[in-house]
C-alpha cells in the first residue's frame, strides 16, 4: 500500500487503467500538456501519447459529444471537467444523449462514458468553483454517479466507472485533493458501484453523507464523543444506491441526519430521507433531518463558511434529534 | 448583366433546366450510377408521401416531412461507402433505407413503438436526432476515433440551416476541424426552420461562409440538384478518406411542405412562392435529366416505382403487424446493469395493470 493524496489516487488510476485497456483514452481541457489543473492526470501525456490523453478545445458538451461518438468507435472515453459549474454546459449531451443512446439502440450499443469532475466549496475559488451538482447527475436516467471520501475509494471508484459499460460521473472531493492522505492499494484496485461503506459504527444516531461530508461528519462524531454514539455511513456511489446498507444504519439507531453540501431543495438528500419515510417509518425514532447548503447561489468566499454545513450545525442536528 | 443574388453565390448546379441552362455531368458517374441514384431518389420520395397519407389514416405519429429533400440525402449518401456512418437528423428519418434498413423499422420509430429501435453498428446509421445539431458532435466523435484507429471509414452529419445557430453545431464543427476528423458537415439549407426564415437565423451572407471559421473548406451547391450533391460529397469524402478533415456542405434548397403534419404553414409562408419551388423540386429535374440523355425509359421509371410502393407497402403492413409492446419494456435497456428497485417498479406495475 502506497499512501496517496487523494488527486495522486486519481492519477495512479490513469496510470493503471490506461495501462490495461488500449480503448481507454482520457480527454478535457488542460488534461494533456499541462497535467490537468490539479494534476489529476500528470504524466499520462507522456506515457501514454496525445491520442489518449487529450487536450480538447475549450468546450464542454463539445467533450461529452464527441465522447458520445468515440463509444460508437469503441472507445471508453474519460471526460475531464474542469470544475463542477463548468459541467453545466455539457448537461445538454448528457441529458439527450448519454443517459439515453444505450436505450435508443434497443441495448445494442453501450456507452462507457466516465465523467468525473472536481467539486464543491471551501477552497476560497472564485465564483462557480465551487457548487455541488450532484442532483443533476443524479436525477438524469440512464447515468450512475459516484463520489468517493477518501484517496482508496477515489481510484477504486474511478477504476470502477472506467470499467462500467454504462455512463458514470464521478464528483471529486476537490478540498480534499491534497489535504487528504490514505493508504491506496498498487495496482489494479476496484471499489464496486453501489455498496456504501460504514466509517464507524455506533448506537445512538447516524449520520448518511457522501463526499467531502464524511470528514465533516466525521469530526462532528468526535465532537460529539461521550455524548451521542455516532453510527456514520458513507455512501460512496449515490446512484445506483445502496439501499439496504442505508436502511439497516438507519434501523440500527433509530435517528438520522443526513449531510449535504448541495442546496437543500430537491437535493439528494431529500431522496434519501424520502426512502426512509418510506421504507423505514417504523424504525425511525424521531424526524429525519438534513444538514445541507442554503438555496442560494453559492456564496463569495469570504462568507462561504456560513453556507456549508459545519461541525456545528451537525452537531445542533444530533443534538436535537436526541431530544426529539 | 443580371445581378446575382447572394443566395446564388458559388451555387454549383450539374442538372440543366431543359430549355436555355444545358445539363452538365458528374466525371466517373456510369449509366448504372445514374440509374441506381434515382431509384434511391424515388424510394426516399415514396416514403415520404405515403408516411404522410400514414399519418392522415392514423397510422403513423406526428412526421417529419422531407418532400424536396430527397436528392441531398439519396445523392450525398450515394457518394458514401457502407463502412462511413451516416447521422441522420429527424428530417432524414428515412436515409436509412438507403443503406438496407427496413421501411417497417423507421416506420415504427414514427409509430412510437421500440420495433423502431435499431442498432446503428448493423447499418453504420446513427439513431435519428431529435433535438437540433447535438448529433454533430457524436459524428465528429465518431470520425475522430476511425482516425485514430487508422480505419479509412469517414461519416457525415445532417441537419438544417436553423441548427448552424446552435452551440452544438459550432462545438461539433470546430472539434472535427481540430482532431482532423474525417467528417462531413452536410447542411439542408432549405431557408425555414419551423416558422423562421434564414435571414432571421444568420447574418452571415451564406451559411457555407461559417466554415472558414472553422478553418475547413465549403461548398455550396444546389440541394434539388442530386448530381451537384452527390459531386460535392464525393469530392468532401475524398478530402477525409487522404486525412485533411473535414468539409461543409451547404446544399440550398426551399421547403414546399410544412415542417412536420403538426405545423401550419399558412400562417408564416408565402403559399405562391411555395408553389413556385415546387416546380423545381429534385425528383423532376432529375428525372427530365435522366429522360433528356436517354437514360431513363418509361419501363425502368415504372419499375422504380413500383418496386418502392411495393416496400412501403410491405413495411407499413410489418409495422402493423408488430404486437403490442410490453410495459416491461419501460424499464429496458438504458441500463446495462440495471439497479434492483427496476424490478420491484416492474412488479408493482404488472400487479396494478393486472388489478384494472
Amino acid at each position: 500500500m502506497a499512501e496517496l493524496t487523494l488527486v495522486e489516487a486519481i492519477n495512479d488510476c490513469f496510470h493503471v487503467e490506461l495501462g490495461r485497456d488500449p480503448d481507454v483514452m482520457v480527454m478535457g481541457e488542460d488534461v494533456g500538456r499541462a497535467g490537468g489543473v490539479f494534476r489529476a492526470t500528470a504524466g499520462l501525456r507522456d506515457a501514454f501519447g496525445p491520442d489518449r490523453c487529450v487536450d480538447t478545445p475549450l468546450a464542454e458538451a463539445g467533450i461529452m459529444g464527441t465522447a458520445v461518438g468515440l463509444c460508437m468507435a469503441g472507445f471508453r472515453p474519460v471526460c475531464e471537467m474542469q470544475y463542477d459549474a463548468f459541467s453545466y454546459p455539457s448537461l445538454d449531451q448528457l441529458i439527450t444523449h448519454v443517459g439515453r443512446y444505450r436505450w435508443r439502440t434497443g441495448g445494442k450499443m453501450t456507452f462507457p462514458i466516465t465523467v468525473r469532475m472536481p467539486y464543491g466549496g471551501g477552497v476560497r475559488a472564485p465564483e462557480l468553483h465551487d457548487d455541488s451538482p450532484e442532483a443533476y447527475y443524479v436525477h438524469t436516467p440512464g447515468v450512475k454517479v459516484a463520489i468517493p471520501s477518501t484517496p482508496s475509494d477515489a481510484k477504486g471508484l474511478l477504476a470502477a466507472a472506467i470499467r462500467d459499460p454504462d455512463p458514470v460521473i464521478v464528483l471529486e472531493p476537490k478540498l480534499h485533493y491534497r489535504t487528504m492522505r490514505g493508504e491506496v492499494p498498487e495496482g489494479e484496485h476496484i471499489v464496486p458501484l453501489g455498496q456504501a461503506r460504514t466509517v464507524r459504527e455506533g448506537t445512538d444516531v447516524t449520520i448518511v453523507a457522501y463526499g467531502s461530508m464524511v470528514p465533516l461528519a466525521e469530526q462532528a462524531a468526535d465532537a460529539l464523543e461521550g455524548r451521542a454514539s455516532v453510527e456514520l455511513l458513507d455512501l460512496r456511489t449515490l446512484k445506483p444506491l445502496d439501499e439496504d446498507a442505508l436502511l439497516a444504519a438507519a434501523g440500527k439507531t433509530g435517528r438520522v441526519v443526513i449531510v449535504q453540501e448541495a442546496p437543500r431543495t430537491a437535493g439528494y438528500g431529500a431522496e434519501l430521507a424520502a426512502i426512509l419515510a418510506e421504507k423505514a417509518m417504523l424504525d425511525l425514532r424521531g424526524p429525519v433531518l438534513r444538514v445541507t447548503g442554503y438555496d442560494v447561489p453559492y456564496p463569495y468566499w469570504q462568507i462561504e463558511d456560513a453556507y456549508m454545513p459545519s461541525v456545528e450545525r451537525v452537531v445542533d442536528a444530533v443534538e436535537k434529534l436526541l431530544e426529539f | 448583366m443580371a445581378q446575382v443574388l447572394p443566395a446564388e453565390r458559388d451555387l454549383r448546379r450539374v442538372i440543366g433546366d431543359g430549355q436555355g441552362v444545358p445539363d452538365g455531368e458528374v466525371e466517373g458517374l456510369s449509366d448504372h450510377d445514374l440509374v441506381e441514384l434515382y431509384r434511391g431518389l424515388v424510394l426516399l420520395r415514396t416514403y415520404d408521401e405515403r408516411s404522410v397519407v400514414y399519418h392522415r389514416q392514423g397510422r403513423i405519429g406526428t412526421y417529419a416531412i422531407y418532400w424536396n429533400h430527397e436528392a441531398m440525402q439519396a445523392g450525398s449518401v450515394y457518394a458514401l461507402e457502407d463502412e462511413d456512418w451516416i447521422f441522420p437528423s429527424y428530417r432524414e428519418s428515412a436515409i436509412g433505407l438507403l443503406r438496407g434498413l427496413p421501411a417497417s423499422t423507421v416506420l415504427s420509430w414514427w409509430r412510437g413503438h421500440p420495433a423502431g429501435w435499431w442498432n446503428p453498428a448493423d447499418y453504420n446509421v446513427a439513431s435519428i436526432c431529435v433535438p437540433i445539431a447535438t448529433h454533430v458532435p457524436h459524428a465528429a466523435g465518431l470520425a475522430w476515433g476511425k482516425r485514430l484507429r487508422g480505419e479509412s471509414a469517414c461519416a457525415i452529419a445532417y441537419f438544417g440551416d436553423g441548427a448552424t445557430s446552435e452551440g452544438s453545431f459550432h462545438e461539433g464543427a470546430n472539434f472535427a476541424a481540430v482532431m482532423r476528423a474525417p467528417l462531413v458537415l452536410f447542411c439542408n439549407n432549405n431557408q425555414w426552420a419551423i416558422s423562421t426564415p434564414i435571414e432571421a437565423q444568420t447574418a452571415a451572407e451564406t451559411l457555407a461562409d461559417k466554415a472558414v471559421g472553422y478553418g475547413m473548406p465549403a461548398a455550396r451547391v444546389d440541394g434539388a440538384d442530386i448530381l451537384a450533391v452527390y459531386e460535392a460529397t464525393r469530392d468532401a469524402v475524398a478530402r477525409a478518406r487522404a486525412g485533411d478533415g473535414p468539409t461543409f456542405i451547404e446544399a440550398v434548397t426551399y421547403r414546399t411542405a410544412p415542417h412536420a403534419t403538426a405545423d401550419d404553414p399558412k400562417a408564416y409562408i408565402d403559399l405562391e412562392r411555395v408553389e413556385e419551388e415546387k416546380k423545381g423540386e429534385c425528383v423532376g429535374r432529375y428525372e427530365g435529366y435522366l429522360r433528356r440523355g436517354g437514360i431513363l425509359t418509361d419501363e425502368m421509371a415504372e419499375s422504380i416505382r413500383t418496386e418502392a410502393e411495393q416496400a412501403m407497402r410491405d413495411g407499413i403492413a410489418a409495422a402493423e403487424a408488430e404486437q403490442p409492446a410490453d410495459p416491461g419494456l419501460v424499464f429496458e435497456h438504458a441500463l446495462a446493469n440495471p439497479p434492483a428497485s427496476f424490478e420491484t417498479d416492474l412488479a408493482e406495475l404488472r400487479r396494478v395493470l393486472e388489478g384494472r
